[in-house]
């Protein structure tokens, strides 16, 4: 087994002091965010991620996604006290992790619930150890068309799977691939879409686009809401873990069934939110007392909380072996690595070993340390919910505005977060997906580049993107997923045809 | 279950009014942005085609790719345009009522003050001005608790990430004045 040998490896890299200290401070952020309204995963990584501008690339990744382990952690625990799901995909543990908490079992669902984001995460992060590196040593062989029809994969499987309007889709994707194209051209240093101005030369920066989008506009529209909330806070004793964990046996159907939606829908842009919700729905399918759902069930949270966090993970992967995120929040981390001058792709595998076992190896630690963490201070973040929003509102504004200007050191950037803020409130409020955008943004340039040295190889001629087995199949079956609810209509269409009974 | 379960009640007394006047309908907003994404298409495809958005001896030029990708976009916002157009669901639906704007504004408008007072006080100043006043003024905060949080959580900021990590923010005359 190789890949055990690397992921020893990889244990090694990271169990010094400094790192485990990194680790912590990570997890706690995390969970603090989670919590937070109106911040979750995406955000928390967002606007923390120039604390890690100075650091070494491993110590960098491994606080980062341990803040993401800890905004996954903490947005259950918002759920299941206060019925406010800190993120989209908490919203599904709501249904069974409130009613729990009133019933005053709420030490009983959060165990739960935190027991199963491990059970998730750590087979997503097994599926990572084992596949990545296949994939990507097989994505080696990958040439700029290959490349391309990958990008085109991912950009049509968005607008072609995603349950927004199309068109809404397309806007935000094209959006997105415009802006990552303004400044100098990289293959001719030519200047496109500057219009003169010296501030837009640099280009426009992704991670300044993303804080403003998924930062600002967030307070803005955090801040519409009615912030009173009212729930329970409870400690967790060490007996409710033991007789948590001592059924935990008996929902091994639904956690493996969870886990394996949570996997196929995090590699596959579908993402969490939608994992968490069909997990449910396929827990209460499949139980022989459906109606009990929704009353305080413990599969209510085992369920979607496994899915939510094994998606969530396995977004992951994507980006590790091809340099295609599978989620927002892994759109950042790759623009993480951009910043500490790492060259996302197969070729991470081989050129920085240690820093991609060290991050697996981070996501195992990071999952137990986690586990360990919450369950002891759930008590302490509770009380965070009491801070006012006045006093929190100023300081991620604040923290936004750092992260803005540490990318580049440019005041332009800060001027330039606050317009994504305004954009990002008003596409949330007429619901033009943000993730298409982040998605474009980070992936325009390469992209491009892909797809004009396919062309310069080819002559000009498009046939280059069927020119063998490989890539004449990823290529159609992005055509096929672009125009999938027209080609899922026909077929049912003939269907119905043929079968007019049925 | 546990005895040391105990209630968490947040109030929040300047919440937006449900009963409040809508300002705008989704409808109108959305053919808003619908018709400034044209804009924006219609002037990036523009500077592109002037750039060269055809192909020459050594590929596609400069502005091929993001010429199409306009026009992807203004094909999108055209089709917007018609979508909203014909439905009537969203004439309905509320963008913002009066009394969520003035919510927003009252986050948005401090935010853009903050912008403005980092590009000369610089972002230290700005800062500590930005959650006193916010804390006082929006929250209505004691004033010696909004201060005093303020003035914590800047100095963190500013050892975080002027002293410990070597991250330089923008500055201005008062950190001039101590030589930083």
């Amino acid at each position: 087994m190789e890949a055990f040998g690397l992921l020893l490896h990889g244990f090694a890299v990271l169990l010094t002091w400094k790192t485990l200290l990194l680790m912590m401070v990570g997890l706690v952020l995390g969970i603090f965010v989670g919590v937070l309204p109106g911040l979750g995963g995406p955000n928390g990584v967002a606007i923390l991620l120039p604390l890690t501008f100075t650091m070494d690339p491993t110590s960098a990744i491994v606080m980062l996604s341990c803040i993401y382990w800890g905004a996954l952690f903490g947005g259950a625990i918002t759920s299941i006290l206060f019925n406010i799901p800190g993120e989209a995909w908490s919203v599904a543990t709501t249904f069974d992790g409130y009613p729990m908490a009133q019933q005053g079992r709420a030490a009983e669902a959060l165990t739960a619930a935190f027991t199963s984001s491990f059970i998730g995460s750590l087979v997503a992060v097994l599926l990572i150890t084992f596949l990545a590196p296949m994939i990507s040593s097989f994505a080696l062989k990958f040439g700029p068309p290959e490349f391309f029809a990958v990008y085109l994969l991912t950009f049509c499987s968005f607008v072609g799977l995603g349950r927004e309007a199309r068109h809404k889709t397309v806007i935000s994707m094209s959006l997105g691939l415009l802006l990552a194209g303004v400044g100098m051209d990289t293959v001719s240093g030519q200047l496109r879409m500057t219009f003169g101005s010296a501030d837009l030369l640099r280009g426009i920066n992704f991670l300044v686009a993303v804080i403003g989008l998924f930062g600002i506009s967030e307070i803005l529209l955090t801040m519409e809401e009615r912030l009173a909330l009212r729930g329970h806070a409870a400690g967790i004793s060490l007996r409710v873990v033991r007789s948590v964990w001592k059924d935990l046996p008996k929902y091994w159907v639904t956690l493996l069934r969870s886990s394996f939606i949570g996997c196929w829908l995090g590699i596959t842009p579908g993402g969490a939110i939608a994992a968490s919700f069909m997990g449910y729905n396929l827990a209460k399918r499949f139980a022989k007392d459906p109606e009990s759902f929704g009353k305080g069930r413990i599969e209510g949270v085992f369920a979607p909380e496994t899915a939510a966090h094994a998606s969530g993970t396995s977004a992951l992967l994507p980006m590790l072996a091809l340099g295609i995120p599978g989620s927002g929040t892994a759109a950042i981390l790759l623009g993480g690595l951009m910043v500490w001058g790492l060259n996302p792709g197969p070729l991470l595998f081989v050129e920085h070993k240690d820093f991609v076992w060290g991050l697996i190896a981070s996501m195992y630690l990071g999952n137990v340390v986690g586990l360990v963490l919450v369950l002891t201070t759930v008590p302490i973040f509770a009380s965070i919910l009491r801070v006012p929003f006045a006093a929190v509102a100023p300081m991620i504004v604040v923290s936004c505005a750092i992260g803005a200007y540490a990318i580049q050191n440019a005041m332009f950037d800060i001027w330039l977060m606050l317009g994504f803020g305004v954009v990002g409130y008003v596409f949330k409020k007429i619901s033009i997906p943000l993730a298409p955008f982040t998605l474009a943004l980070v992936l325009g340039s390469r992209a491009e580049d892909a797809f004009r040295l396919s062309m310069i190889g080819s002559g000009g001629d498009l046939k280059v993107f069927w020119s063998n087995g490989l890539v004449g199949t990823i290529t159609t079956l992005a055509i096929v997923l672009l125009f999938w609810p027209v080609i899922d209509r026909a077929v049912g269409g003939i269907v119905r045809r043929v079968r007019p009974a049925a | 279950m546990s005895n040391t379960d105990h209630e968490i009640v947040v109030d929040d007394p300047t919440a937006p009014d449900d009963s409040s006047p809508a300002l705008a309908s989704k409808l109108a907003v959305d053919i808003v942005v619908s018709l400034l994404l044209l804009a924006l298409a219609i002037t990036l495809g523009w500077d592109n085609w002037r750039t060269g958005a055809s192909w020459d001896a050594t590929g596609p030029q400069p502005g091929y790719f993001p010429f199409y990708l306009s026009i992807i976009l203004g094909a999108a916002s055209l089709y917007g345009l018609g979508a909203a157009f014909a439905s009537r669901r969203e004439a309905a639906e509320t963008f913002v009522t009066r009394a969520q704007l003035r919510r927003v504004m009252a986050v948005f408008v401090p935010t853009f003050l903050f912008c403005l007072a980092t590009q000369y006080l610089g972002l230290y100043v700005a800062s500590f001005l930005l959650i006193a006043g916010f804390m006082r003024v929006i929250g209505r905060i004691a004033f010696w608790k909004s201060l005093l949080t303020a003035f914590v959580f800047t100095a963190a900021m500013f050892v975080t990430f002027d002293i410990a990590f070597d991250v330089i923010m923008p500055k201005g005359p008062l950190e001039a004045v101590f030589g930083r």
